[in-house]
């Protein structure tokens, strides 16, 4: 796992300066443009509508979590599909190196990522007062863990995709919609009564809720438990369908 | 006293189960084989013929489906890790990194193995001068030429020392200057004692480089020998090649084909071929039968006599020729 693991370091070290300045632009970005400009409006017009905090401070973690799914997602399935495809997993396969040990070494490198551009977030929204001390190190576990758990899922079908557009479609129809029903940047209880049950079953919310509530500081053990497990779980069990998956089209 | 072979299969079996799109597909089909240390084995055959899986089962890369394998004397199903830790595999396509300099390609493989950093420093220097890319060592691969990127590919897969090199078309897609660098570097390995098995649809390769081959078509194996060996058995020693005029080719053929030239001897002296471009007639000598052709005033446009070579032997065993 960490010879593959090391294959993405190197190449990494080729570009990890730009991909720094993405990590922290982004949030900056987002949090100038949403929070303070559409915070304006929603704390002006609606105080106390959200949780009793500032729009900035709701939106933030919703939007840490959201940004750790999205980059997860689009490196375990773009990202996979590739290697698998005409990349590093087929240099690869030749080698002693398993077919899950490929698997584990880029989702562990996927991980890494993810903690990385969530620590840039992190330090954008303490620049801006939106967090601190050690709630702050909560919230950046959770943003990782949402991340793996929607990598590792995402590498167990994506190194069987032959066409990088059902990614594309997968991305359009089953991740973007995620933001909305998931309470990144509205309460689900906003969300019509119907709905809400929905909210609670997918993945982001979890990783919404966790991050949010560490951040303003509101989580509960049993609330973040039952948040990680949930998390967790998905995490595992992508992780054990791509041991079958990765050994499927790598050894065929 | 014999030693041991390096591989040995019997009944070896592939099947591609059905899928949604495609049938059940029998890719090799029991074939049985065996190479010894030190010598060069072919799989020749054209496209689609079960080579390029057979290479992957024995690079224990893909389970085998029947008959039984063992490799390095190991079981692939249950040692693949241990016995790909001993191969140097050079797949069709290079895979390799293309974001990455050359001796960071080499570098990361020898991880791939678990190599102390030190010994592959050491072995990077060496390859890199075997592989005659010094002075690419800090290049992008993506500047690299087609032949430069093969010969990479090829200084890659030694960096474990293995003890079997595998080549699967290792000079498709190659012009001929660099084929030839290329197979110079084969021979070189060769007169080192390393064991290759390739695989190939160029005959000429076939016979540049294999000590042994066996000749595959349909996932079987239709005949196996020497380069040599194959042509002696399998077709004369010259080939006589005409090209007539498209009006003029029907009846000429008919000619030759009831000609003494194709009922003169036995199963291999004294055959005519028809294909689609041109007509081959099979003799031991290829001037005297040219002589005969223009004795049934025949004229052919062009007349080309030359050795028999294992294209020839594809042709007489299958009907078809390798490149289609």
């Amino acid at each position: 796992m960490l010879r593959s693991f090391g294959y993405w370091i190197t190449l990494y070290r080729r570009t990890w300066r730009g991909s720094i300045v993405i990590n922290v632009l982004n949030p900056l970005l987002f949090l100038i443009g949403v929070g303070a400009g559409l915070g304006s409006l929603v704390d002006d017009n609606a105080p106390t509508q959200i949780a009793g905090v500032t729009y900035a401070a709701f939106f933030a973690p919703g939007m840490l979590a959201a940004a750790a799914m999205q980059n997860a997602f689009l490196e375990g399935s773009a990202g996979v599909a590739r290697a698998a495809g005409f990349g590093a997993y087929r240099g690869a396969t030749p080698t002693p190196l398993k077919p899950e040990q490929l698997a584990a070494g880029h989702l562990l490198f996927i991980a890494f990522r993810v903690l990385i551009a969530s620590g840039a977030f992190i330090v954008v929204m303490a620049a801006f007062g939106l967090i601190g001390g050690w709630w702050a190190l909560g919230a950046l576990l959770g943003a990782t863990l949402t991340g793996v758990a929607f990598a590792a899922p995402a590498a167990a079908w994506a190194v069987g995709v032959r066409k990088l557009r059902h990614i594309d479609t997968v991305f359009r129809f089953v991740i973007m919609p995620l933001y909305m029903f998931s309470g990144t940047f509205f309460a689900v209880s906003q969300l019509p009564e119907w709905i809400r049950p929905v909210s609670y079953v997918l993945p982001l919310w979890h990783g919404v809720e966790l991050c949010r509530t560490l951040s303003l500081g509101t989580a509960t053990i049993i609330g973040s438990s039952v948040h990680v497990i949930y998390l967790l779980a998905l995490a595992v069990g992508g992780f054990l369908v791509a041991r079958i998956t990765y050994r499927r089209r790598l050894h065929p | 006293m014999s030693e041991r072979p390096l591989v040995a299969a019997t009944g070896l079996t592939k099947v591609y189960p059905r899928r949604r799109s495609t049938a059940e597909f029998r890719a090799v089909d029991g074939i049985d084989f065996e190479v010894q240390r030190g010598e060069a084995f072919g799989l020749l055959g054209p496209n689609g013929a079960g080579k390029s899986t057979t290479m992957r089962m024995i690079a224990a890369t893909s389970p085998i489906s029947g008959g039984s394998l063992r490799v390095l004397g190991m079981d692939p199903m249950r040692q693949g890790p241990e016995i790909r830790s001993r191969l140097g595999v050079v797949t069709q396509d290079d895979c390799l990194d293309n974001e990455l300099t050359v001796r960071e390609n080499l570098h990361i493989y020898g991880r791939y193995f678990s190599l102390p950093r030190a010994v592959i420093r050491e072995r990077v220097t060496r390859l890199l001068g075997f592989a005659q890319l010094e002075e690419k060592a800090g290049d992008q691969v993506e500047t690299l030429s087609g032949g430069m990127r093969r010969r990479l590919t090829i200084a890659r897969s030694l960096i474990n020392e293995p003890d079997i090199l595998l080549l699967d078309e290792p000079t498709t897609g190659l012009d001929p200057q660099a084929r030839h660098i290329l197979w110079d570097r084969l021979f070189r390995l060769k007169q080192e004692g390393v064991t290759l098995i390739l695989t190939t649809h160029y005959m000429d390769e076939a016979e540049q480089l294999c000590d042994r081959l066996v000749v595959v078509d349909h996932g079987r194996i239709v005949a196996h020998g020497s380069p040599r060996d194959l042509i002696t058995r399998y077709a004369t020693r010259d080939v006589l090649e005409l090209r007539f005029r498209l009006d003029e080719r029907d009846t000429a053929a008919e000619k030759l084909r009831t000609s003494p030239l194709a009922t003169g001897g036995n199963d291999t002296d004294g055959r005519v071929e028809l294909l689609p471009d041109r007509v081959l007639v099979y003799a031991a000598d290829g001037e005297a039968a040219l002589s005969t052709v223009h004795a049934m005033s025949l004229t052919p446009l062009t007349a080309l006599v030359r050795r028999a070579t294992l294209e020839d032997v594809f042709l007489k065993l299958t009907g078809r020729s390798l490149i289609e």
